[in-house]
């Protein structure tokens, strides 16, 4: 390609508009969320809404989910988004390092109007998930009928795929050890508990296949490449719903968590961050988004405002709420650390 | 290379020295000599300055102040001003006195009204596992003030239990070894000597063994594959020559997720290879490839093939075929013509593209987190979780130092051994 001056001149000015795009406009809210089915999700059922409403843009940014690259935005002092989408488990951590802003809760809708654990200092709940377990019953000819049945592999004999993190695997262990999921994070809490908790990992550990991202999952149980596996409930009903995967899931002893937002300390518009936290958190308007991806609501009154198909593939859907746990994020947050770098030595070994 | 040729370059020096030998003694011709030769540094000093003054900043200074990390964490020192002070007289053995409780006490309600009391509690959680809940809940306690401060920090066993103090004060000095020590799995000890951790959290020292074990496998394999493909490139015709090199280097110019999602298209259970493998009737059962150290090293070699081929590539180019011949005129066997003629001229290339793919390796980072299993993550993964997930960038600052410094320290063997002068890149 021939670069002329006046191919140049079109870049250079391109490239200032795009630069001088983000303070073009005066009510512009720049909103940073973890991507994929879920952010399309949210799209449709907050952003686009959100907007016809008030008049306020909304521009989206894609990542990963680790706080770093937030951490490093909110260090150097050039904080280009006003809300980010995390988990449970890190809001607590960047509540910690102080990259996140303390809510004022006045400004967004009475605390105790959400379900217990999903509006916390730094982050309000968005939806509910499930950490399930997922497979093919075209593969397995008996189906199981617990998450706790990864650890029997003379039933259910073949890999199977776990997340490549501590958190659930932990607690499923010790559950699958004899511990009531009431005593779970207090028996996690003491080395014995732990090194019991590792030693029930360690009868299945030749037999596991380790994921990463959401993604991975629904993949690795079309390929066949285990029999069944750990996963987020929205991701394998949306292989479901849309690709016709032949999967199931299964309900029994889910480990329910959040998805939360939060404004990054220094964020530029604090006050459209607080007017969107305040319209997402209203029930009918929480409620709309389990009619795009069946993650569930977090206030307590909005069950009545979901779609009426979209109810039964809920996590916390009445039916899967027989027996499950809540992911402790207190716990994550004090022990995390030493235990993510204790399974990573545990999976070296 | 032949730039650097004597005759050019000395010719000017040359003729300054007879000038300078024409006006007197042989000290002013060293004199005149020096300046001159200042003057030459100089010029080209400040040629390349543009390029070391970007380099220092857009690179050297980041990596320096990223680094330093590593060794300089003033959270707690900045935290804890009176527990330091009180501190200085205690002799790291048992419980401080009650001065220093109350210093802390003191400095815990500080925190709490300046909003700091959550950092430091995770950046003593980061030394002392536990640590968080305890931090918070004494300043809870301390808030609400329903006795005394001293009360309050000695009904919390955790202040008094024998391993707290230390951690505390060794956290008062803003330079510290605890995560230089961290990354190779060692710790003080209560006796002020250095020991290596209990075997379930020592991890650091078995990855850095295998990031350079993988690295050298690695290395060897693209250099099995890719001697004799750049032997056969560089002696086909011309035409032949340039698709060969085209359908080297097409790969390499696609992104390395993109290569790195392919291997896990042909290499899963009910992938290609398998497929193949079973109807040629090489594996009787189909083979866990992926998730494994081999399935890596198989991604790894295709993706650094290149780099490890075009620099001898261009070294062979060189070589003249008549130089063979007149070998076996002169009664070599091909073994020993290839041995004492082709080898020693083919060497610096080899050793500059094994060089090159040693070094990439020890860097890989996105293909063993999708192809390898769990016993398969390299340094780099390690590092990418503590800048990412964990948000502890001191420990990532400290495992990237000591591989530089492994990094750094493989260089300079090599280039003692070989000297640098002689490495040809492409």
């Amino acid at each position: 390609m021939k670069i002329t001056r006046a191919r140049l001149f079109a870049f250079a000015a391109a490239t200032a508009f795009i630069t001088s795009g983000h303070t073009a406009f005066a009510d512009e809210l720049s909103i940073m969320a973890s991507g994929g089915a879920w952010q399309d999700a949210q799209r449709k059922a907050w952003f686009e809404p959100f907007s016809k409403e008030t008049g306020i843009k909304i521009v989206e940014q894609e990542y990963l989910g680790d706080l770093g690259k937030v951490k490093a935005m909110v260090d150097t002092g050039n904080v280009p988004i006003d809300l980010v989408t995390v988990e449970t488990a890190t809001v607590l951590q960047g509540c910690d390092a102080g990259i996140l802003e303390r809510l004022d809760y006045s400004k967004i809708a009475p605390r105790e109007k959400f379900i217990e654990g999903s509006a916390l200092d730094c982050g309000v709940g968005l939806d509910a998930y499930g950490d399930i377990l997922a497979y093919d019953p075209n593969v397995l000819k008996e189906a199981p009928t617990s998450v706790l049945d990864i650890f029997d592999t003379t039933k259910f004999p073949g890999k199977r795929a776990m997340r490549k993190f501590p958190a659930q695997n932990l607690e499923w262990a010790l559950m699958a050890d004899g511990v009531a999921p009431a005593d779970v994070y207090e028996v996690l809490a003491t080395p014995e508990g732990v090194d019991r908790a590792f030693k029930k990992l360690d009868t299945i550990k030749k037999d596991i296949v380790w994921w990463d991202a959401g993604a991975q999952p629904p993949q690795l149980l079309a390929s066949k490449e285990v029999v069944m596996t750990t996963a987020w409930n929205g991701r394998i009903q949306n292989a479901i719903d849309k690709d016709g995967a032949p999967f199931k899931i299964v309900w029994n002893n889910q480990i329910l968590e959040y998805d939360m937002i939060a404004i990054p300390k220094g964020a530029k518009s604090p006050d459209l961050a607080y007017k969107y936290l305040a319209y997402i958190s209203q029930p009918e308007i929480n409620a709309k988004l389990a009619s795009y991806i069946t993650y569930g609501p977090v206030r307590t009154d909005a069950a009545s405002f979901v779609a009426p198909d979209a109810l039964p593939k809920l996590p916390n859907a009445p039916d899967h709420m027989t027996a499950y746990l809540v992911a402790d994020t207190e716990f994550w947050g004090d022990y995390g650390e030493d235990l993510v770098k204790r399974f990573n030595a545990w999976l070296a070994q | 290379m032949s730039a650097l040729e004597p005759t050019k370059l000395d010719r000017p020096r040359a003729s300054r020295d007879w000038s300078a030998a024409d006006s007197g003694t042989a000290k002013s011709v060293a004199a005149a000599l020096r300046r001159a030769d200042l003057g030459d540094r100089l010029r080209s000093l400040a040629l390349a300055a543009p390029l070391l003054v970007l380099l220092a900043l857009s690179f050297g200074i980041p990596i320096i102040l990223l680094l330093s990390r590593a060794v300089y964490d003033p959270t707690i020192a900045n935290a804890l001003p009176q527990t330091s002070q009180a501190l200085r007289g205690w002799n790291g053995t048992g419980l401080p006195d009650d001065a220093a409780f109350l210093a802390l006490a003191a400095d815990l309600r500080s925190n709490q009204a300046k909003g700091t009391a959550y950092e430091l509690a995770k950046s003593l959680n980061a030394r002392l596992p536990g640590a968080r809940s305890q931090v918070l809940k004494t300043v809870r306690q301390l808030e609400a003030a329903e006795r005394p401060p001293l009360e309050v920090m000695k009904a919390v066993p955790f202040w008094s239990a024998p391993s707290t103090w230390p951690v505390i004060e060794s956290g008062t000095h803003s330079v510290t070894s605890f995560y230089l020590l961290s990354a190779l799995d060692l710790r003080w000890n209560a006796d002020g000597g250095i020991e290596r951790v209990p075997p379930e959290q020592a991890i650091f020292v078995q990855v850095f063994m295998r990031t350079f074990f993988v690295a050298a496998a690695v290395t060897l394999a693209t250099l099995i594959l890719g001697f004799p493909l750049a032997y056969l490139i560089a002696s086909v015709p011309k035409g032949l020559a340039a698709i060969l090199i085209v359908a080297v280097l097409l790969p390499f110019w696609t992104s390395i997720l993109v290569r790195t999602a392919a291997w896990t298209v042909l290499l899963q259970k009910f992938g290609l290879v398998n497929d193949l493998l079973l109807w040629l009737g090489v594996a009787d059962d189909r083979l866990d490839l992926m998730y494994s150290r081999i399935g890596l090293i198989i991604a790894m070699t295709h993706i650094q093939l290149p780099f490890t081929l075009l620099p001898i590539y261009s070294v062979m180019r060189t070589i003249q075929p008549s130089q063979m011949k007149a070998a076996y005129s002169l009664g070599a066997k091909p073994f020993t013509a290839f041995r004492r003629v082709y080898l020693p001229q083919v060497f610096p290339g080899v050793m500059a593209g094994c060089l090159l793919t040693f070094i990439l390796c020890l860097g890989y980072y996105i293909t063993p987190a999708l192809i390898g299993g769990a016993s398969d993550q390299l340094i780099s993964n390690f590092i990418a979780s503590y800048v990412n997930v964990e948000l502890n960038w001191e420990m990532a600052a400290a495992l990237s130092f000591i591989l530089l410094v492994f990094t750094l320290a493989l260089f300079g063997i090599f280039a003692r051994i070989l000297g640098l002068d002689r490495l040809k890149l492409v």
